[in-house]
């Protein structure tokens, strides 16, 4: 592939970094938390394609860093990527091989087909030997049809009828267990990814906020982003905020600011004139 | 020390307990030795010897699975699979984890095997005693449940738990009760109770489609799609189950069965078609 021989990647693991690291960490620096995505994403096929979902919390241990992340990634026009893990390596994880398969695309003249986004995708994981730390679910809808597999940070893969990640998995399985069926239609689809999602919103804690959905379909693709909001702000107050009316004025007083720097036009015209 | 000791009285002693058995034996000939005995008694329990020589529980060896249970229309639910799993064997394939206590509680308990015969022996006591006051009044389900989390907190409170999560339920004068304990002693009342795995797989179903006025028929499909879905994902989970019901006439429980499974979904026939060479 063209891509890689101008750049060709030493055999085997590349922990550059590592060593400057170390040796930072000695000198006292502190290295900085991860943002995690404690998560719940989840994919299924059903009759004409793929439904992606994902829920939109991100989290620094106990702490909510991001109320309305976006964990639904672009890979190709008709490929998306959800990601769960540290919120860094899913980015650049999908960003970098979204990059790889458009110059493939530009190379081949072709659609992208999945198989090559889980490869990509599956041999950089490997490579790095679980260090980072991305559990992906990959769908899309190509040539040969549609795909939905699973890649786990190590590197391995499955492909699967219907799939969840992060740490809401269990409770969104538990709702995909119970009620998934082959040949859905779309709005079962989508009825029932949200079902999942809301599970993992509700019962884990790691999970929260809004609903994000992905529809891939042959030849066309709709992301809905925040296609349920169930958690919105309460009590909030209607009068908006005031100051209440017993508050005393001491002063109104306005002080212009004073010019320090005399404008003056010289030459009369264009300041770039010489 | 031991050894010393040993080697003095010319015997092949291998263990604390095998010197003091020895020493209490020749004490009576021997006066020297008591000295031996006030040391090794101190080992035993002195407040600085270590947790890693403790006797006690460290970890569970058979264990049983999820039980969950749920209140319905006229009663509670209780279902359970009947394995026993020694680590990642199923060692046990009708081991009974729901057990009936007195005239109005039903008990299921997940974790050691061991553990869950030794607290049924403590209600059999319990029971007992309450039975032989004859004054026609007798332990309901929120007292069982009570004495219970005293057991499994004093317990805990000497580093020597009983390792079982616990569900009781039942129904006393028309009221129902549905309660859990944990090994630590953590207890609460809900409607729907779940330990182990059926935490994580099967609570999310209960929350969704839990309603108060469940019947018979409704409850036993609730409780048989939790427990499908463990068989699905949880390891140490047997397809043979038993479900309980308790209510104000009395308690049965069903004889083992199993569930049917699915597993034609066409990506499970043939994974690698949309993948070649993959796995």
């Amino acid at each position: 592939m063209s891509t890689e021989a101008m750049d060709v990647p030493k055999a085997g693991f590349s922990f550059d970094l590592c060593r400057r690291n170390e040796m930072l960490t000695k000198k006292g620096l502190k290295s900085p938390g991860y943002l995690k995505t404690g998560t719940t994403i989840v994919g299924l096929i059903f009759e004409n394609g793929v439904i992606l979902g994902a829920d939109t919390r991100a989290t620094e241990g106990p702490i909510v860093a991001d109320k309305n992340c976006e964990k639904i990634h672009y890979m190709a026009p008709n490929i998306y990527c959800c990601g769960a893990g540290t919120a860094a390596d899913t980015e650049a994880v999908t960003d970098n091989i979204s990059s790889q398969l458009k110059l493939h695309r530009y190379h081949t003249g072709r659609e992208s087909r999945v198989v090559t986004a889980l490869t990509l995708l599956k041999f950089h994981l490997f490579r790095y030997q679980g260090h980072v730390s991305a559990a992906l679910v990959l769908g899309g809808v190509d040539v040969t049809g549609p795909h939905l597999h699973t890649i786990y940070p190590h590197g391995s893969t499955d492909t699967l009828p219907f799939a969840t990640m992060g740490s809401g998995s269990l409770a969104a399985m538990a709702i995909f267990e119970s009620e998934y069926r082959e040949g859905l239609t779309r709005e079962e689809g989508v009825n029932l990814v949200t079902k999942a999602i809301c599970s993992g919103i509700f019962n884990d804690l790691g999970s929260g906020s809004n609903v994000d959905v992905c529809v891939i379909e042959k030849g066309k693709k709709e992301y809905l982003r925040n296609h349920l909001t169930p958690n919105p702000r309460t009590y909030i107050s209607s009068k908006g905020y005031t100051f209440s009316k017993k508050t005393e004025v001491l002063l109104t007083k306005i002080t212009p600011l004073k010019e320090l720097v005399d404008v003056v036009q010289v030459g009369g015209g264009d300041a770039m004139e010489e | 020390m031991n050894t010393f000791l040993a080697e003095e009285l010319n015997l092949q002693i291998s263990s604390t307990k095998q010197l003091r058995s020895t020493i209490v034996n020749l004490s009576h000939s021997h006066r020297v030795l008591s000295f031996a005995e006030m040391v090794s008694s101190q080992n035993e329990n002195s407040l600085l010897s270590s947790e890693g020589d403790s006797q006690r529980t460290q970890y569970p060896y058979v264990t049983g699975t999820s039980v969950i249970g749920i209140k319905y229309k006229d009663g509670i639910l209780m279902a359970a699979d009947m394995g026993g799993s020694y680590g990642s064997t199923i060692r046990y394939k009708s081991v009974e984890r729901l057990k009936q206590v007195g005239k109005h509680s039903l008990i299921g308990a997940s974790g050691e095997i061991s553990d869950f015969q030794e607290i049924l022996k403590y209600l059999d006591e319990l029971i007992l005693h309450d039975n032989m006051w004859d004054d026609g009044n007798s332990l309901g389900p929120k007292e069982v449940h009570n004495y219970l989390t005293r057991v499994m907190y004093n317990r805990r409170n000497k580093f020597d738990p009983l390792w079982n999560s616990l569900i009781l339920g039942g129904v006393k004068n028309g009221k129902k009760y549905l309660g859990s304990v944990s090994m630590i002693g953590v207890h609460f009342e809900d409607d729907h109770v779940a330990t182990g795995f059926g935490n994580h797989l099967a609570r999310p179903i209960l929350r969704e489609e839990w309603r108060e006025d469940l019947t018979f028929e409704e409850g036993v499909k609730l409780l048989e799609k939790c427990m499908r879905n463990l068989l699905y994902r949880d390891r140490s989970a047997v397809n043979k189950l038993q479900i309980a019901k308790i209510t104000e006439e009395g308690l049965t429980i069903s004889q083992p069965y199993s569930l049917k499974t699915f597993w034609n979904f066409a990506a499970f026939q043939n994974p690698t078609v949309g993948a070649e060479g993959s796995w």
